[in-house]
């Protein structure tokens, strides 16, 4: 018996969730007394580096057909079926969220996902999770054997201190993909807004798209992925990808820069969770400022090139 | 072509969310029970698709009979007809296992990416794992050219494009279409539209929610003079330690 981490990876290199991930697992295994295995099913050539952050061992599998979400849910269900999975923990990124309830399936589990807490195991087997778009959250029992859980990145600590584990390659077939991919449009280089740890998110304040490279430039310099309201990408000012809220994406980074935002509550449900919220608005009125923890009352167009300068010096 | 759309009820985007019986339940009272967003988008599209197609589109709702107006709704948009599948919705896993038991003989299924109330983004890749169906997240594109499916669909960073023949299941993301907004002739032929009931038979129950919490209330915005812009930085890097 063991818990089973799915080491997701991007660029021929591990996320970081993937460290998040097995730092949990690690903590999940103490709890239940068992080791922690990672799956690497990746490509990556040696997954060694994951005993760091508590995997004791390493099972590579080479995969070579790209993800997609049956042959690669089959393919990790067989693993954890060999492995004797009793826990099985994946990041809610893209591809955990595609991989989770496949997996849940076939391994005929409980599956919870937006997951934010180690498991309390007094009276069975609860987790937290988010639930209604960042403005709650629920305590639910995973009642099956197996469970499947799909943790919500930056909820955990990362602890690297442990050191290379050994590693073993294994030979899982799964049936080949009813899909095919046709072309893959990457932005190499830049930090997913899920997994992203400092946010930098701009609103219809902002007058028009080319006003974003103040934004940008924010961004850039401390190292920030950017964000954006709803009118602003159904405006086709910025790329659908970047809006957060209730009907887009929700994060939860250290830090959210929400500037010319007025903090709708279909906003705010999407990024309230963010450790440390700081509202830049010209309107003192403006909703936002009551969820956020900074605030400046101010013109965006006299603020930032004074944030940009000072963080320059 | 036949075409299965799975939608969710759920509360209205600004409602305040709050609980009853010691945070033990959603607290219906004054809220607002609307289609999942995502899911009409998905009805949407499975309606143009079955228009271009010579198609039917049915709609599946595991739900209770309040929910109705919002099946009638998705009926009033141009579906042909709705099963209610009668039982409080509790979990992802619950909701698949009932709707699996009528979702074979659909060229396409599609559910929304996720729903705004239980948030699970997982009824899609459930399904299609008990259908042993291929299951495609987050589609901002669907077309049928006659053979095959091909979808955009968001990756972590960027955007895919996948093919696939029939039957499988998909998720709807924004982008994917306009919402179609019923019209009074739409609205008048859903009335007599068939809704079929049936009883849910579950029982093995994967998941079970247990109660509720409130995220904790910030204790307040600290105001820095806009004259003094540059200060927030020096917090961010000294004292919140974030930078
Ligand atoms: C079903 C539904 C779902 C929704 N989902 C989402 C969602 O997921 N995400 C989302 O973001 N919204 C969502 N919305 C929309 C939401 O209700 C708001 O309309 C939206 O968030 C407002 O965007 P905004 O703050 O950019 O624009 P506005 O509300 O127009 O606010 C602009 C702000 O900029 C400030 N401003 C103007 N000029 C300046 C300046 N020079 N300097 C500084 N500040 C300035 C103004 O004071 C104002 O507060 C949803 C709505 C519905 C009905
Ligand atoms: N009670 C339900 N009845 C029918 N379909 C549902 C129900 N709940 C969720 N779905 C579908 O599954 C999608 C994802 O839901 P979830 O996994 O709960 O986030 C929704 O957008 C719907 O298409």
């Amino acid at each position: 018996m063991s818990i089973v981490v799915f080491a997701e990876s991007s660029d021929n290199q591990f996320k970081k969730s993937t460290f998040e991930a097995i730092s949990y697992a690690k903590e999940i295994g103490q709890l239940i007394g068992k080791d922690v295995i990672a799956v690497n099913i990746s490509g990556i050539s040696n997954g060694a580096e994951l005993g760091k952050y508590g995997a004791s061992k390493v099972v590579n599998c080479n995969n070579t057909d790209g993800f997609t979400a049956d042959a690669t849910s089959d393919l990790f269900a067989s693993i954890c079926k060999e492995l004797g999975a009793s826990v099985v923990v994946l990041s809610n990124t893209y591809v955990g969220k595609s991989v989770s309830p496949r997996v849940a399936v076939a391994l005929n589990a409980s599956m919870a996902s937006n997951v934010i807490s180690v498991p309390d195991l007094s009276n069975g087997f609860a987790v937290k999770r988010g639930v209604f778009s960042g403005k709650a959250f629920a305590i639910v029992n995973l009642n099956r054997d197996i469970k499947v859980l799909a943790i919500t990145p930056n909820s955990f600590e990362i602890n690297s201190n442990g050191s290379d584990c050994p590693t073993e390659s294994i030979n899982a077939n799964a049936s080949p993909s009813k899909i095919s991919i046709k072309a893959v449009n990457k932005v190499t280089g830049k930090i997913p807004l899920t997994e992203a740890e400092l946010v930098v998110s701009a609103g219809r304040g902002m007058k028009g798209p080319e006003n974003w490279v103040m934004i940008e430039e924010l961004a850039t310099l401390i190292g920030a992925a950017t964000a954006c309201s709803k009118p602003v990408s159904d405006m086709g000012w910025r790329p659908h990808s970047e809006h957060v809220g209730q009907t887009g994406i929700t994060i939860k980074p250290n830090l959210y820069i929400a500037i010319g935002i007025s903090g709708a509550i279909q906003h705010l449900a999407g990024v309230s969770s963010s450790k440390t919220i700081v509202a830049i608005n010209k309107d003192p009125e403006a909703p936002f400022f009551k969820s956020a923890d900074y605030g400046i009352v101010g013109d965006a167009f006299e603020v930032l090139p004074q944030l940009i300068q000072a963080l320059k010096n | 072509m036949k075409i299965l759309v799975c939608i969710s009820v759920v509360q209205d985007t600004t409602t305040k969310i709050t609980f009853t019986d010691n945070d033990t339940q959603f607290n219906k009272a004054g809220v607002q029970f609307i289609v999942n967003p995502y899911d009409e988008l998905a009805v949407t599209r499975a309606l143009e698709i079955a228009e271009a197609n010579n198609g039917t589109v049915t709609i599946v709702h595991v739900g209770e009979a309040d929910s109705e107006p919002s099946i009638r709704k998705a009926l009033s948009m141009g579906a042909n007809e709705a099963i209610r599948i009668n039982a409080n919705p509790i979990d992802a896993q619950f909701v698949a296992e009932e709707i699996a038991k009528i979702a074979t003989g659909y060229d396409l299924i599609l559910t929304g990416r996720e729903s705004i109330d239980y948030n699970g983004g997982a009824v899609c890749g459930l399904l299609g794992a008990m259908l042993n169906i291929p299951s495609i997240n987050v589609v901002t594109k669907i077309d049928y050219d006659g053979g095959l499916f091909t979808f955009d669909r968001d990756i972590d960073g960027g955007r895919e494009t996948v093919s696939c023949a029939g039957p499988v299941i998909a998720s709807a993301q924004k982008d994917l279409c306009e919402p179609r907004i019923p019209n009074m002739r739409g609205i008048m032929a859903a009335r007599t539209k068939p809704l079929q009931i049936i009883e849910a038979s579950v029982s093995n129950q994967a998941v079970s929610y247990l109660s509720y919490t409130l995220p904790a209330a910030k204790s307040g915005v600290k105001l820095i003079d806009p004259s003094n812009a540059a200060e927030l930085i020096n917090i961010l890097k000294n004292e919140v330690k974030v930078i």
